[in-house]
């Protein structure tokens, strides 16, 4: 009798485990939908240049977007209006804490455009062109003497950029646990 | 005298940890801050008029005591250049237990906080997925979901303290950017499983639905092991200033990676590298190279009582009382020392001692109304145990202040100021 009980015992318990298996396989609710369908969602513009929409633009077309859009931040030259807005100069080897320019620190161009398009200008993020965007990256690049005004920047050729602090990482990313 | 009585287990007044409950009223000395009144006012024993009077009834949602007004977040107004941009500190100091309350918990804006209708939101999945999938709010609520107590801790907490000064500092200025909360949501992974991860998919960058659309990149195998997507936060709807109706919560791990506000998560071969993992939340060391994604937060402790700009009304017993975590396991032990770091006694744990999660530590002290210098010093479940100010400032220096999870120094003056020091 014992012997019995506990066999039903596990039987239920088996019966139920399984249920549960399969109703957690069956909450599928996510809705399939095309990458085509991002287009205009999905703004994240990778260094390998996946991401990246069509059109170009250069930094001589860049002046007069940056000059109505982003200088009263960021200055007329990059110069900036406090700490976190200096964009141009910056010594890496400077005495005491280097500044973060995208010149002198920032490892990858890809993430001038990404940050540009999607949290610039900071009153009003996303308000700009994918070309104004590719204009305004251009002109930033060219104020910290990275390119020529004219060299246009599209998705080819903003990736291929290589910065003077590419090589100033420490990748750490493999550390998951101390 | 109360120190014929007790055993000292380290020097300066440190009591063993097993006379926590034994100690009776007398001699208890009390801890002031500025906000809250002396004790030593006349007790009258008349009926109150709150007992002669009924009070209000119910409500719809509850709100704390007039008189608990000063448990309260602290922070800063945004200026024109960047706003919504900016924090608030949780009141340290006061808080108990390991819980922080919704409204106290710590927040960071990158570009102020969305008024989200959770109808109008999406989570969208795509990328290196055999099917690329959208989500919405109802339909994630019909998900199993886990229950997990997190601390969370943004990577600027107590950067403050490895470049100095900050004489003036309390818990919750120096500290304050660090909180714990029970998360309720659903494991990512089972949302990648719907949609399929690609083999050559290696990370995930999320992405936000604030102004800034702020992203980040989490390694994939984060991202199936503990990541969960948060809808509650302590049982209620996660606060829209934590990412109302979902964030992305990565355990362990510096606060900003988890993204509030979730609305994209897109599989990648490599780290989108965003600004926030890039220009900011990277450690300059002193050679000028740069540490890039330091993930997890390190074992950190800190005496929250008595602590920065607290007084002790009289010499007598106390209860020494603060929090410990670490982003890669559980507390196993907190340690006290009231000597500068010279001698060390164990800490009684509190309440629980949970995998990521703040962990309450507390033993009890007698001021002999000397000067003192009061440590707590956190040993993790891998065994790693807190560093010295020194110890952090010889590994990295201080040109970046992210990470730092060095002990802690409250100095007692010989007429009981307390106020940060280094040592």
């Amino acid at each position: 009798m014992y012997k019995e009980v506990v066999l039903i015992f596990f039987a239920i318990c088996v019966a139920l485990s399984t249920f549960v298996v399969n109703s957690q396989e069956r909450v599928r609710l996510g809705t399939p939908i095309n990458e085509a369908d991002l287009e205009g969602f999905d703004l994240i513009a990778e260094p390998d240049g996946t991401g990246f929409p069509p059109g170009g633009g250069t930094a001589r077309q860049g002046k007069q977007v940056y000059d109505i859009n982003c200088a009263v931040c960021h200055g007329e030259d990059g110069e900036g209006t406090s700490g976190n807005t200096i964009i141009v100069g910056g010594d890496m080897q400077s005495e005491g804490p280097p500044l973060r320019t995208v010149g002198s620190y920032w490892p990858y161009a890809s993430t001038v455009f990404d940050f540009i398009r999607r949290a610039m200008p900071a009153t009003a993020p996303k308000s700009l062109t994918n070309e104004q965007a590719y204009q305004v990256t251009a002109y930033v690049l060219f104020m910290n003497g990275i390119i020529d005004e004219d060299t246009e920047l599209n998705a080819n050729t903003l990736p291929a950029i290589e910065m003077p602090n590419a090589d100033g990482f420490i990748d750490r990313s493999h550390i998951h646990s101390n | 005298m109360p120190q014929k009585i007790y055993d000292k287990v380290a020097n300066n007044g440190l009591i063993s940890r097993r006379y926590l409950l034994g100690i009776g009223a007398t001699g208890i000395g009390a801890v002031a801050s500025s906000t809250v009144l002396g004790a030593d006012a006349v007790i009258n024993f008349e009926i109150p008029s709150w007992s002669r009077t009924p009070g209000p009834g119910a409500s719809a949602y509850g709100a704390p005591s007039r008189h608990a007004q000063h448990f309260q977040r602290t922070y800063r107004t945004p200026n024109a250049t960047y706003p919504g941009g900016g924090s608030s500190r949780s009141p340290l100091q006061h808080l108990q237990g390991s819980i922080t309350p919704n409204s106290l918990h710590f927040e960071r804006h990158h570009a102020g906080i969305p008024d989200i209708d959770p109808s109008g939101h999406h989570l969208v999945i795509n990328g290196l997925v055999r099917q690329a999938l959208v989500f919405n709010y109802e339909d994630l609520l019909k998900y199993e979901m886990v229950s997990r107590v997190y601390f969370l801790e943004c990577a600027g907490n107590s950067g403050g303290l490895l470049r100095g000064g900050n004489e003036e500092g309390t818990a919750q200025s120096l500290h304050g950017l660090v909180s714990c909360a029970e998360w309720t949501g659903i494991p990512l992974s089972a949302l990648l499983d719907e949609a399929g991860v690609l083999p050559e998919a290696k990370w995930i960058a999320a992405v936000g639905a604030d102004a800034a659309s702020m992203g980040r990149s989490v390694p994939i195998d984060k991202a199936l092991d503990d990541v969960m997507i948060a809808l509650f936060q302590n049982g209620e709807p996660v606060m829209p200033g934590q990412g109302f109706p979902m964030r992305l919560f990565v355990p362990g791990w510096e606060g900003n990676i988890s993204v509030k506000w979730l609305t994209q998560i897109k599989l990648t071969r490599d780290a989108a590298q965003f600004r926030d993992e890039t220009s900011k939340y990277s450690d300059t060391l002193n050679d000028r190279s740069s540490y890039q994604f330091t993930f997890p937060m390190g074992a950190k402790s800190l005496i929250t009582s008595p602590s920065g700009q607290m007084s002790l009304d009289r010499p007598g017993i106390y209860q020494v009382t603060g929090i410990a975590w670490s982003g890669s396991g559980s507390i196993r032990r907190v340690e006290v020392s009231a000597d500068g770091g010279r001698t060390w006694a164990d800490a009684a744990i509190q309440g629980l001692q949970l995998d990521k999660a703040l962990t309450r530590f507390t033993i009890p002290w007698e001021w002999g109304g000397g000067s003192a210098v009061l440590q707590s010093r956190a040993i993790d479940s891998q065994g790693n145990v807190q560093p010295t100010r020194d110890a952090i400032l010889a590994e990295r220096g201080n040109i970046s202040t992210y990470h730092n999870h060095c002990i802690q120094s409250w100095g007692v003056s010989s007429s009981g100021e307390v106020s940060n020091v280094y040592v």
